[in-house]
This record gives C-alpha cells, sequence and structure tokens, in this order.
C-alpha cells in the first residue's frame, strides 16, 4: 500500500503528540533533579547542572534505607506471588476440575477488592501480632494482591503451551523430571517472567499499604518515604531531592519495562481481555 | 466470567478405558487441582476475607485507640454517624467528579491512541514504547511530577502561553481538581489503550472493507462498524478503570492531601483511621467504600451480560 506525503506527515504529528504527552512530566522531573539549589526555582527546563541533589540522596539514611526495603520487599513478595499463582494457573489451565470458574471468579474479586477497606484492620491485626513495620507486614498483602494478575496471567500463557511436546520427550526418553526441566520450564520462562515483571512494578508502585502499615526506616519503602520526606523546615518540601530519588525510583522501572515492552503488552492483555 | 478455551481432559492415555479407571482418574486430577489451588485460595481469602469480616465487626464498635478501654458494641450507630455527616456526602461527590471526569477522557484518548497504534503505517514501536512509561511509572513520583510542574514557585506550567503568571492551582477547588484529573488520566490512559487495542484486533478487517464498499465513510465505519463490535472490551476496560478511580488515594494525597475540597473517600478512610486512629468509625467508611464498588462492579457487569447477549444475538 502507497501513502501520501499528507499522510505519512499526518502520522508523524499524531506520534509526536503522542510521545510529546508521555515524556514531559517525566522529563520535568529529570530537569528539577539536575538544577543547582539556586535555579530550582527558575522555571526553566535547561538551566545549570549539578548532581548535588543525587549526592544529597545518596548520603540519606531514609532514602537508603527506603531503597533497600523497596526491593527487597517487592522481590520476594513477587517470587512468591509467581510460585503460588503458577501453581493455580496450572490447574487452571491443564486440570478438569469443577470450581474452575469459582476460583476465576474469587480471583477477579479480589482484583477489584479497594485496599482502603481494609488497612484499618491490617493495622489493628499487624499491631497485635507484631507485624506492623516489618517486611513481612506488606509482602503479605502485596504478595495477596498481585494474586489474581499473576493468576490471570500465567494461565492465559500457560494455555498457549504445546503440552504434548512433555510427552513426546517422554517417548524419547527422557525421565518426567527430564522432560519438564528440558521441554516445559523452557516453554514456561517467558510467561513467567512477564507476570513476574506485572507483578513486582505493582508492589513497587504501591503507596497505600507502605503508607499505613510502616512507621519507620525498617520496613518503609520508597513511595512512602517520598511522601514523608522533608527538607530543612518541615513545612518546605525539598523539591531537589525528591525529584532526584523519583528519577532513582524510575530509571530502572523504564529500562525494564523497554526492554520488555513486547511482552508487558501480551502479558497485560492477555490477563485483562481473555478473563 | 468463563474460563475461556479451556482443553478437554486430554485423551486416556489407553484407549478402551473402563469407566471405573476414567472416574478414578477425574478424581485424582480434582484433587490435584485442589491441591495446586489451595495455597493462592487460602492466601486470598485470609488476606481480604479474614480482615473485611474483621472491618465488619469493628464497623460496629466504639472503637478509638486514644482511649481503648471505652470499646464497646454500638451497632450500627458509626454507619449512622458516616451516613448524616456531610463530609461523607461531598467526598463521595469529589470521588465521582474525579472518577467519572478521569474515566471520560481516558475512554477519548485511550480510543485515540489505541487507533493510531492500530492503523499506524509506521512508528509502532516508538509509541508503544513511549506510552509505556506513564504505566511504569510509581503513581506518587507521577503526582510529584505534575505537582512540581503546576506550582508557582517550580513549576513552568506557568510560563506557557495564555496561562497567567501567578496561577496557583493548588490553592482552589476546581483547578486542584483538574491537575488530579490530568495526573490520573497521564497515568492510566496507557492501559486503557493497550486494552483498547487489543480490543480493535478482534475487528474483522472484512468487516470495514464491506463498509468501505457500501459506501460507509471513516466515522460511519468507526461508529457503525468498529465500536458496536469492540463493546465488550470496552465495558471491561471501564470497569477497571472506574473501579480503580474511585479508590484514587496516591496523588490526591501527595497532591493536596485532601485540602480544598478535594478530600475523596479513600483520603476520609485514611484520614479517620490512621491519623485519628478512630478504628470504630473508620471501619464503617471502609465497609461503606467496599459496597460502592460491589455495586459499581455489578452495575458494569449487569451491563457487560447485556451487552454482550445483544451481540451474541445480532450475529
Amino acid at each position: 500500500m502507497m501513502h501520501s506525503a499528507r499522510e505519512r506527515a499526518g502520522w508523524s504529528i499524531a506520534i509526536l503528540v503522542v510521545l510529546l504527552y508521555a515524556l514531559i512530566p517525566v522529563a520535568w522531573m529529570a530537569s528539577l533533579s539536575f538544577k543547582p539549589a539556586d535555579k530550582l526555582t527558575d522555571r526553566k527546563f535547561f538551566s545549570g547542572f549539578s548532581t548535588d541533589n543525587y549526592k544529597t540522596i545518596f548520603e540519606d539514611d531514609t532514602f537508603l534505607a527506603a531503597l533497600v526495603n523497596s526491593i527487597g520487599i517487592a522481590l520476594i513478595a513477587t517470587i512468591i506471588s509467581i510460585a503460588l499463582a503458577a501453581m493455580a494457573a496450572y490447574a487452571l489451565a491443564r486440570l478438569n476440575f469443577a470450581g474452575k470458574a469459582v476460583i476465576l471468579s474469587g480471583a477477579l474479586a479480589v482484583a477489584m477488592f479497594p485496599p482502603i477497606s481494609i488497612v484499618g484492620s491490617l493495622f489493628d491485626m499487624w499491631r497485635e501480632i507484631g507485624l506492623y513495620d516489618t517486611w513481612p507486614g506488606l509482602i503479605i498483602p502485596y504478595m495477596t494482591f498481585t494474586l489474581p494478575l499473576a493468576i490471570y496471567t500465567l494461565s492465559a500463557f500457560f494455555r498457549e503451551i504445546p503440552w504434548e511436546l512433555e510427552q513426546a520427550a517422554q517417548v524419547d526418553g527422557a525421565t518426567p523430571f527430564q522432560a519438564f526441566r528440558k521441554v516445559i520450564v523452557p516453554l514456561a520462562a517467558p510467561g513467567v517472567f512477564t507476570a513476574a515483571i506485572l507483578v513486582f512494578i505493582f508492589a513497587w508502585n504501591d503507596f497505600i499499604f507502605a503508607n499505613t502499615l510502616t512507621s519507620t526506616n525498617e520496613a518503609r519503602t520508597v513511595p512512602a518515604a517520598l511522601a514523608f520526606f522533608t527538607g530543612g523546615s518541615q513545612f518546605e518540601q525539598p523539591i531537589g531531592a525528591i525529584s532526584a530519588a523519583a528519577v532513582v525510583v524510575t530509571v530502572p522501572i523504564i529500562v525494564m519495562v523497554l526492554i520488555f515492552q513486547r511482552r508487558i503488552v501480551a502479558g497485560l492483555t492477555a490477563g485483562a481481555v481473555k478473563g | 466470567m468463563e474460563a475461556a478455551s479451556v482443553p478437554e481432559a486430554r485423551p486416556a492415555a489407553s484407549a478402551p478405558a473402563k469407566k471405573q479407571r476414567k472416574s478414578d482418574r477425574a478424581r485424582g486430577e480434582r484433587r490435584l487441582a485442589w491441591m495446586l489451588c489451595a495455597p493462592a485460595v487460602i492466601a486470598m481469602l485470609l488476606v481480604t476475607g479474614y480482615p473485611i469480616g474483621y472491618a465488619f465487626y469493628l464497623s460496629l464498635q466504639k472503637f478509638d485507640l486514644r482511649f481503648p478501654d471505652e470499646k464497646e458494641f454500638v451497632g450500627f450507630q458509626n454507619y449512622v454517624d458516616v451516613l448524616t455527616a456531610s463530609t461523607w456526602w461531598s467526598d463521595v461527590g469529589t470521588t465521582m467528579i474525579i472518577t467519572v471526569a478521569s474515566v471520560a477522557i481516558e475512554l477519548v484518548l485511550g480510543m485515540l491512541i489505541a487507533l493510531v497504534m492500530h492503523r499506524a503505517i509506521f512508528g509502532r514501536g516508538p509509541v508503544r514504547a513511549a506510552i509505556l512509561i506513564p504505566y511504569g511509572i510509581v503513581t506518587v513520583v507521577a503526582a510529584f511530577a505534575w505537582r512540581y510542574a503546576f506550582d508557582p514557585t517550580s513549576g513552568f506550567v506557568q510560563q506557557l502561553p495564555l496561562i497567567s503568571d501567578t496561577w496557583a492551582p493548588f490553592n482552589e477547588r476546581g483547578s486542584s481538581l483538574l491537575v488530579i484529573v490530568l495526573t490520573e488520566v497521564w497515568k492510566t490512559t496507557p492501559f486503557m489503550a493497550l486494552l483498547l487495542l487489543a480490543g480493535l484486533a478482534l475487528v474483522p478487517d472484512e468487516l470495514h472493507e464491506a463498509a468501505k464498499v457500501d459506501g460507509a465513510n471513516a466515522f460511519q465505519r468507526f461508529f457503525r462498524v468498529t465500536l458496536p463490535l469492540m463493546m465488550p472490551a470496552i465495558l471491561v476496560a471501564l470497569l477497571f478503570r472506574t473501579l480503580d478511580a474511585f479508590r484514587v488515594f496516591d496523588t490526591v494525597f501527595i497532591q493536596t492531601a485532601g485540602a480544598n475540597g478535594t478530600e475523596t473517600v479513600s483520603i476520609l478512610g485514611y484520614n479517620v483511621l490512621i491519623n485519628r486512629v478512630n478504628l470504630g468509625l473508620g471501619s464503617a467508611v471502609s465497609i461503606l467504600i467496599f459496597i460502592a464498588v460491589i455495586l459499581i462492579a455489578t452495575f458494569f457487569v449487569k451491563v457487560l451480560g447485556t451487552s454482550t447477549a445483544q451481540q451474541r444475538g445480532e450475529t
């Protein structure tokens, strides 16, 4: 199909608009983070360059602790969630049993569940049993609230796997374990990995649980730490430092999202549309 | 919700399987399936079912952590207190304004982006990469980015043409809500666009060609062919986004903390539960939000049901 110059120009403009729309706030944050202290309120996109804000946050115990908490909590929650979801998704995709619909609608109900409705209960329960302001105190809700996403994504992926290959390998003399490890694991890995990225992004993003169930550097994650970051005076927010911290937590996610964009799109839509 | 095209039981290995052995196999399969699903199901029940039950129990108590000794059963008094307070109703109003405005704008924008990606003659990759950035960004970070962009001391927005140099959007309700909605739209339109793009891919090209041959113009083809066929995908996207928007918390907390009439129901619940540590009254708010979410979900599922049924009837 031939496309006229006008059509091409039209598409170029549409694409440019979408790019600007997506990137301007990120660019603004990055710009603020590199501004020297005296230029922070000059309201210009490009003015001076300094890494002082980054030095500030990497010398700040609160931020460093929050970074470690965020990474650790999100990783552990992701691993547990994916392990539980993979078992359930295997059963949903491969086995015949009554109650499949019940499990799928239960997962859907959890996906729609408003976290604010249970933060009060969890706050009270966690204080009683000593989970308040600890890693498990956040890992448990993250793991649970990501289960529906992981189950839907994984069962959609598992349905696409040609499982006959496993039997074929066994016919060719492989032991059941070999067949599983050499045939099924490589086929399932991309789907598992995709689900893991989506779950990690969810846990990394959470604010409401982190805000209500933690209070100190023990377990406070970056989003909560950012919200309670204070500068010299209690009422003035350190714009430069917050921007730098924001860039630090954003860059790894953006890199991951860009590298695995095809998979993420497939995972997001598989989980939501086929449900 | 149906499990889409689950493969039937695999053909039995031994062809002339007796009925007895078949049912043994089925029973074994069922047991294995439940064992595999049990951990996930138990986790979901324990962490959502139990706390919501506990929240309901708390909501029937007078229970303020500052005066824990005065805890007593008060029936539905907390609900009466919440529902007769003007704060609750004005917060419901604010939440609905934010929800309706952001979901409506997202639907239109998301559809435009989906169409750009679907019909792209080039540049599909960069567009997809760009729209995934807002999706990946932490909501708190997005809220700060937009806040600092609109803040009159640090922001660039006031430098733009047609905008007053001294405009302070967070000083009054309307403009605060505008920035909150903008942030929500920016952050979640990508998700909407991707769901709609998947829906667009389900519309067969032949129908478009046929409509074209019959003389339908681009607008007619979109509104008479594409849109009706996409209805289930649109409703699913709307359901997820409406529920999400109704729970809005992060953006409001960071940008205004509920000041100037921007308090949403989630912020109200947070303030009563965590700041005032009034677990009884706060749990009543929690349960009311839970009921509201159920009502919204039921509404969408009903509409979704009728629309899919209609479509099946027509074709």
